[in-house]
């Protein structure tokens, strides 16, 4: 489904590479964590394979598109879901839905209906027609998610989708994400909540100083390494335990 | 054409949420044109109507004195206060204390008789009416004498020029008269020979185009100056709106999205477009309703509107396509706000909306042309003033659509160039 091929990308006036020659196959239907410490590579892949930022070097393809070729149908065929709440504050839920959607091309009745639908989904259905600057946190990463998934994208990417919410809101997203993905939605996300990545995930890569450490499913990853019972155990062996603030 | 559409009511939402961009958008303007036009009306009125208090020291005593001093007291500008001392007189101009002090020399008159006497027996001698004059007046030349004016350092310089001008005027009248009687005195004739009236006069006539005569009022003048002023400051609000989106993500997010810049940027335009217009039918209606209630000229649009609504979209346009521009390079609103407010005064000096064009440098007046407010302005004039036609102000809407599709150009392509993948 995503087939990236030696993708690197280092910023201007930055020494270091954020991405080195990353190879990686993503299949189909699948629910892939990329996990790694701050500053190791994780948006910066993200951003990349969502046509927000160009690499280096190197390339990818998703679903057999690439962005050279096939930008627009490649856009629909991906849903992003960014780390910032990427809503108009002083927008009703409902209308930065409908907005969002008919620039994916979607519009009318059917857009009107699904809306709805969603956000009763997620819990949102008497908060329709309220702000988002009234909303919380855990209400804005809901209403952000369905703004990248209202047209049914073929893959999904998450970065930390669950950062700063309510265990509540966690549940339901978490558990939403699990509803799309059996429905055939690929899934790429990122995440520091290793126990969450942990069960949500069926394969996860660890990314450090831009390049894969390891790559298995937790179970996997879990049972090679010897003192590990979790993830968070293996993750702390290979990535080790000094801070890795960046600025 | 459906997702800018869809844009523009994004656009019209967001805009219509913020109160205070609204009133920045909609009543600053109109203050903006109250205030000055209240300012420059009462600035005229004081001129026409408050006598300014000046200072007189006569050294003279005599006919020519008396002459200056019935001359400024009878152009109704100034208010004689009389001075002994012109040191004195000096010191209190100086200080501040009063704009202007005229000194006027001792003997004055009494020298300006001889020079002219002087003259006169010289010509009637040459006309071999009179014998040639005494060699004692022939070695006595009669030196030239000044009157000498003290400004207040904070005196304007038109002001100045004003009074400068009046006083030559004035003692060349009375030049003229001292030579006429001198004639006639040494002619010999009692009863007046000559004509001292002035024979050349002024007559001001507007140019019009067949149809009645405008003489243009302060009103026809500021309105469209500060209407198209207000246009372009639509730079400021729509470049923080741009660089807010940035900020909070919404612009990632449409950059994921299948949707061009251009559409984006679609959107905003119809949206901001129809703010321009509706801020222009308000300084409109202020200047037809609000200015008579305050005392000041009505505005005259009968049968203009077309004209002035079609000046007023394209200027909008140009406004709109600069205010783009910034908010695309812009990363900040610390970036965007103070140099969209700058660069529109810098824009308005340029064209022309706070001195006239042809008073300014050689370079200026050239950097002048290159200004859209200067293109907007002259397209206004050329309604207001001058009852142009579509096809005389269509050099200056094409600018305006030019200056508007360039910068949406450099827009599209630099935000193509920083977010190619």
């Amino acid at each position: 489904m995503i087939s990236i091929n030696q993708l690197s990308k280092k910023y201007e006036d930055a020494e270091d590479y954020s991405v080195k020659n990353l190879s990686l196959e993503i299949n189909e239907n699948e629910i892939f964590g990329l996990l790694g410490p701050n500053g190791a590579g994780k948006t910066t892949l993200i951003s990349m394979l969502s046509s927000l930022i160009k690499p280096t070097s190197g390339s990818f393809s998703i679903d057999e598109l690439t962005f050279k070729e096939h930008k627009n149908k490649l856009k629909k065929t991906i849903g992003i879901v960014p780390q910032e709440y990427a809503l108009y504050p002083t927008m009703t839920a409902y209308e930065n839905l409908w907005y969002f959607g008919n620039m994916y091309g979607l519009k009318g009745v059917n857009l009107k209906k699904d809306i709805l639908d969603q956000l009763a989904v997620l819990g949102l259905e008497s908060f329709a027609h309220k702000k988002i600057q009234t909303f919380s946190g855990g209400m804005k990463r809901r209403v952000n998610l369905l703004a990248s998934i209202l047209h049914k994208p073929k893959v999904l990417f998450l970065d930390e989708p669950t950062v700063g919410v309510d265990v509540q809101s966690k549940n339901v997203i978490i558990q939403h994400l699990q509803k799309l993905n059996k429905n055939g939605t690929t899934i790429i996300y990122t995440s520091h909540h290793l126990n969450e990545a942990e069960s949500f995930c069926d394969r996860v890569a660890i990314i450090d100083k831009g390049e894969i450490v390891i790559k298995g499913t937790p179970a996997q990853l879990i049972s090679n390494l010897e003192n590990a019972t979790n993830l968070e155990d293996v993750f702390l062996q290979l990535t080790g335990k000094e801070l890795r603030d960046h600025a | 054409m459906h997702k800018i559409w869809v844009s523009a009511i994004k656009e019209y939402k967001l805009l219509s949420r913020d109160l205070g961009g609204i009133a920045i958008l909609f009543l600053m303007p109109l203050a903006l044109l109250l205030v000055i036009t209240l300012i420059q009306d009462s600035s005229f009125k004081a001129v026409n109507s408050v006598k300014i208090p000046i200072l007189l020291v006569d050294n003279d005593q005599g006919e020519v004195a008396a002459s200056i001093r019935e001359g400024l007291s009878s152009s109704d500008a100034f208010a004689i206060v009389q001075e002994q001392n012109a040191e004195t007189a000096k010191a209190k101009v100086f200080n501040g204390d009063y704009q202007l002090a005229i000194v006027i020399p001792a003997t004055l008159s009494q020298r300006l008789a001889t020079k002219v006497n002087d003259n006169v027996e010289r010509m009637l001698a040459a006309f071999g009416l009179e014998e040639a004059p005494s060699m004692a007046l022939e070695i006595e030349k009669v030196q030239p004498i000044q009157v000498t004016l003290y400004f207040d350092p904070a005196t304007q310089g038109s002001f100045k020029n004003q009074v400068k001008s009046g006083i030559d005027k004035m003692i060349s009248k009375i030049e003229t008269q001292t030579i006429y009687k001198a004639f006639q005195e040494q002619l010999g004739e009692e009863d007046q020979l000559f004509e001292t009236e002035p024979f050349i006069t002024f007559k001001e006539v507007t140019p019009t185009n067949g149809e009645a005569e405008l003489i243009p009022n302060s009103a026809q003048h500021n309105v469209p100056a500060w209407a198209l002023f207000a246009i372009f400051f639509i730079i400021v609000p729509l470049s923080i709106n741009m660089v807010k989106e940035k900020n909070q993500g919404t612009f990632v997010r449409l950059r994921t999205q299948p949707i061009s810049y251009a559409t984006v940027l679609g959107g905003k335009t119809i949206v901001y477009l129809a703010v321009c217009l509706i801020q222009f039918a308000l300084m409109l209606l202020v200047g037809l309703f609000v200015f008579p209630l305050l005392g000041l000229p009505v505005l005259d649009v009968s049968g203009k509107l077309p004209m002035l609504f079609l000046v007023a979209f394209f200027a909008g346009l140009a406004a709109i396509g600069l205010g783009l521009l910034l908010g695309t390079i812009a990363k900040t609103q610390e970036q965007a706000a103070p140099f969209g407010a700058t660069f529109v005064v810098i824009l308005a000096a340029l064209g022309g909306v706070w001195v006239p064009v042809f008073i300014m440098p050689k370079f200026m007046q050239q950097l002048s042309n290159i200004s859209p407010m200067n293109w907007g302005l002259e397209g206004f004039y050329d309604v207001f003033l001058r009852n142009a036609s579509v096809l005389q102000v269509l050099p200056e809407i094409s600018l305006l659509f030019l200056f508007f599709l360039v910068t949406l150009l450099i827009s599209i392509l630099y935000n193509e160039k920083k977010h190619a993948v």
